[in-house]
């Protein structure tokens, strides 16, 4: 069994918050205390049955003050699969919130409602998960309860997203008609719309076949922590510890460190007591090379076949997440992976009005503002393009003054100076 | 591209080993907080395999209310011995004694909220920058919304709109003097991923996990173990039951339930039938609907 991680991108206009409660409760996801407070709450809907978008309700501090906290994530799980949401606010100003939940989905699900059909916000939010490169997207259309369960209502507003998805890149889209409220199409098949002859969004998201990354081209290996003993035993035991990004690492494999550029060959993989041949994406293990080479951490161990990009100007797409606007005579820090160093915005290329996916020109960079952007590094990163390898390709940006995460980076090229 | 992913377990724990290793990465004195119950339990698996052969870069430390299960402190003593590991100890009793915090009264009375205090002097006096805890987000929703790594200030208040957003699996550790950030590396595993991983890795537990005959009360239609740590009157009916516990936490707040699950497997399936929640079996989480959100700007988890 593994795990699907995905994200629901629409506002609670759309009955995002429904769909989620509908997908716990269909699937028996709740436990009984959590179904009594439920029950026994006095928001209903109009028929009188239980408002489930109770399940995924705000903080008292939220409430309060009035703020929604970026990302709240619900855990569910079938005999098939488990799953992670990460639940995002969906109003204009929470762009980063999408963001951030969108770095880590394997999947994104759009909700469109019918009678409104493809809107601002929609392509708002399918610019964002075509910036943050989720592949698969599962577009629900949802309420079709109040269009009477209307087949050309459906088809009208999956032509006109088919139009935006080939606007902003996406290509692996599926459409599914729903009632979330209803339950239609969620968790069991909808008799009201014979006409939709595929899968329901849960069997979908069920049987969805995910992706991994481990064709030894992406091999990168950011070392998080050198392993060394020293004690008499153990006295020229020296492995290094990390988890790997993307790709694949076997034994005997010939591997260069970066950024200082020095060889050698894979003598050893370990986990524990175990000693596996190989290490694929998203395993944490350590490893031993044969030559004792300086190495620490925020170094990457690459298959040395297939080198990554190392520069110190680099263009990039910028999620700015701060309250306080970018200033390009500021030094921050960027963190990529384990290596941490600072950096100056060189200069802003343009931004993306993301309603319109226009490009604007004008000198300032505040909260939720997006744009292409170019960064000069302090000490050279060894990258990948985030286009080609997500894993490597993404960064974060530091206020030096706050140490809060101000900016999200994806790095699109290498820039010669 | 392969069609494959990593088994589930395998991918939780790959990523709960990389977050105590950035944990070793970024900070200068971080400490594991060891509760004695099977989350942190597993956090100790876990940085075996993060950290071995080495020893681990931080110590265990352990609030200890003084009411404990007897059960806990023996386990915790055994395993400590085992992984050669440093051990600190706060003592919400020396809070006590030293008039920083005041003992309950009353029927309910619990030290339980009392370890915030002795928690945050005993980070106060090590000077711990990051102290790892085995909380997980699905234990209710307050920590729905924790962060992995989660600034506090030095009052160890947690604030939600402090939150740093946390993109990809890049963690930003870096703080000013005075604060800290708490660190969740098993802030994605349910309650049965814990259970599944433990009956894997054949970790052992403190006895009380299992059900065992015991002298309890019925209070506010729970079953509480009968202890001189509790206050009881004539009132309260002592019986022995068959019983075990869903979470481990002082004796006078953590309820058990009827159960029969002798071995691990059963409690796998127990808890794969059972509708309650593990949080539900604490009486400390009952007192108003937001107070598990309140204590935790306090400080405590």
């Amino acid at each position: 069994m593994d795990i699907l991680k995905f994200i629901t991108a629409g506002s609670v206009d759309d009955g995002k918050s429904t769909l989620i409660g509908r997908l716990l409760y269909d699937s028996e996801s709740i436990l009984a205390d959590q179904l009594e407070a439920l029950h026994s709450s006095n928001r209903k809907n109009d028929d009188g049955s239980v408002d489930l978008a109770i399940l995924t309700d705000g903080l008292k501090a939220e409430r309060e003050q009035g703020i929604t906290i970026d990302v709240a994530y619900k855990y569910f799980q079938t005999e098939k699969r488990k799953f992670i949401i990460a639940d995002t606010p969906g109003h204009i100003q929470y762009t980063r919130n999408m963001v951030t939940g969108a770095s880590n989905a394997n999947l994104a699900i759009i909700l469109i409602d019918a009678r409104k059909g493809v809107i601002e916000q929609t392509i708002r939010h399918s610019y964002l998960v075509s910036l943050l490169g989720i592949q698969q997207v599962v577009v629900c259309i949802n309420k079709m309860d109040m269009v009477e369960f209307s087949e050309a209502i459906y088809e009208t507003i999956v032509n006109d997203y088919k139009a935006l998805a080939y606007k902003v890149g996406l290509t692996n889209v599926k459409y599914i008609p729903v009632s979330a409220l209803k339950g239609d199409n969620i968790v069991h098949a909808s008799s009201n719309m014979k006409w939709y002859e595929g899968k329901s969004l849960l069997p979908f998201l069920e049987t969805i076949e995910l992706e991994v990354d481990d064709s030894t081209a992406h091999a990168r290996f950011p070392v998080q922590w050198v392993v060394r003993p020293q004690t008499e035993e153990l006295h020229d035991y020296r492995g290094y510890a990390g988890r790997v990004s993307s790709g694949s690492f076997k034994v005997n494999d010939k591997v260069t460190v970066l950024p200082s550029g020095f060889h050698s060959t894979i003598e050893k993989i370990e986990l524990l007591d175990q000693e596996p041949e190989e290490a694929v994406a998203g395993m944490s293990v350590t490893i031993h090379l044969k030559d004792e080479i300086d190495i620490s951490r925020g170094d990457v161990l690459v298959n040395t076949e297939y080198q990554p990009e190392v520069s110190q100007l680099i263009e990039a797409d910028l999620c700015w997440m701060d309250t306080r606007a970018l200033d390009p005579t500021l030094t921050y820090f960027i963190q990529h992976n384990s290596k941490v160093t600072r950096c100056k915005i060189r200069e802003i290329l343009y931004k993306v009005n993301i309603n319109t996916l226009e490009k604007e020109f004008n000198e300032d960079f505040k909260l939720n503002d997006i744009g292409r952007i170019i960064i000069k590094t302090a000490d050279p990163l060894a990258f990948d393009l985030y286009q080609n390898n997500k894993a490597n390709g993404g960064a974060i940006i530091i206020d030096s003054r706050t140490n809060v995460t101000v900016g999200a980076l994806m790095l699109r090229a290498v820039v010669e100076d | 591209m392969s069609k494959h992913n990593l088994d589930y377990l395998d991918e939780l724990e790959a990523e709960a080993i990389y977050i105590l290793r950035e944990v070793a990465g970024q900070f200068e004195k971080p400490a594991l907080l060891f509760s004695g119950g099977k989350d942190s339990i597993t956090l100790v698996r876990l940085a075996e395999k993060a950290f071995r052969p080495g020893k681990f870069p931080f110590p265990l430390v352990h609030i200890d209310t003084g009411h404990n299960f007897i059960e806990t402190i023996e386990y915790r003593d055994k395993m400590i011995k085992r992984i050669g590991e440093k051990l600190i100890v706060g003592h919400v009793q020396d809070s006590i004694d030293e008039g920083k915090v005041v003992e309950q009264k009353g029927k309910n009375a619990s030290r339980n909220a009392l370890q915030t205090v002795t928690l945050l002097d005993t980070i106060a006096k090590h000077g711990f920058d990051a102290c790892i805890g085995g909380a997980r987000r699905d234990e209710e929703k307050a920590r729905a919304k924790e962060r992995i790594f989660s600034v506090r200030d030095e009052f160890g208040q947690w604030d939600p709109k402090r939150q740093r957003p946390e993109l990809w699996n890049i963690f930003n550790g870096k703080i000013h003097k005075g604060e800290n950030v708490r660190v969740f590396p098993i802030s994605n595993w349910t309650e049965l991923d814990v259970w599944n991983y433990i009956r894997r890795e054949k970790i052992e537990l403190p006895s009380i996990y299992f059900a065992h005959e015991r002298e309890v009360i019925t209070r506010n239609g729970q079953l509480m173990a009968a202890s001189p740590f509790l206050n009881m009157d004539e009132e309260d009916i002592i019986e022995k039951r068959n019983v075990r516990f869903r979470t481990v936490g002082d004796m006078t707040c953590t309820a058990a339930v009827e159960s029969y699950a002798f071995e691990i497997d059963d409690i796998i399936s127990e808890i794969s039938e059972s509708k309650i929640s593990e949080r539900g079996a604490r009486m400390d989480d009952k007192v108003s609907e937001a107070a598990m959100e309140d204590r935790k700007k306090g400080g405590y988890f």
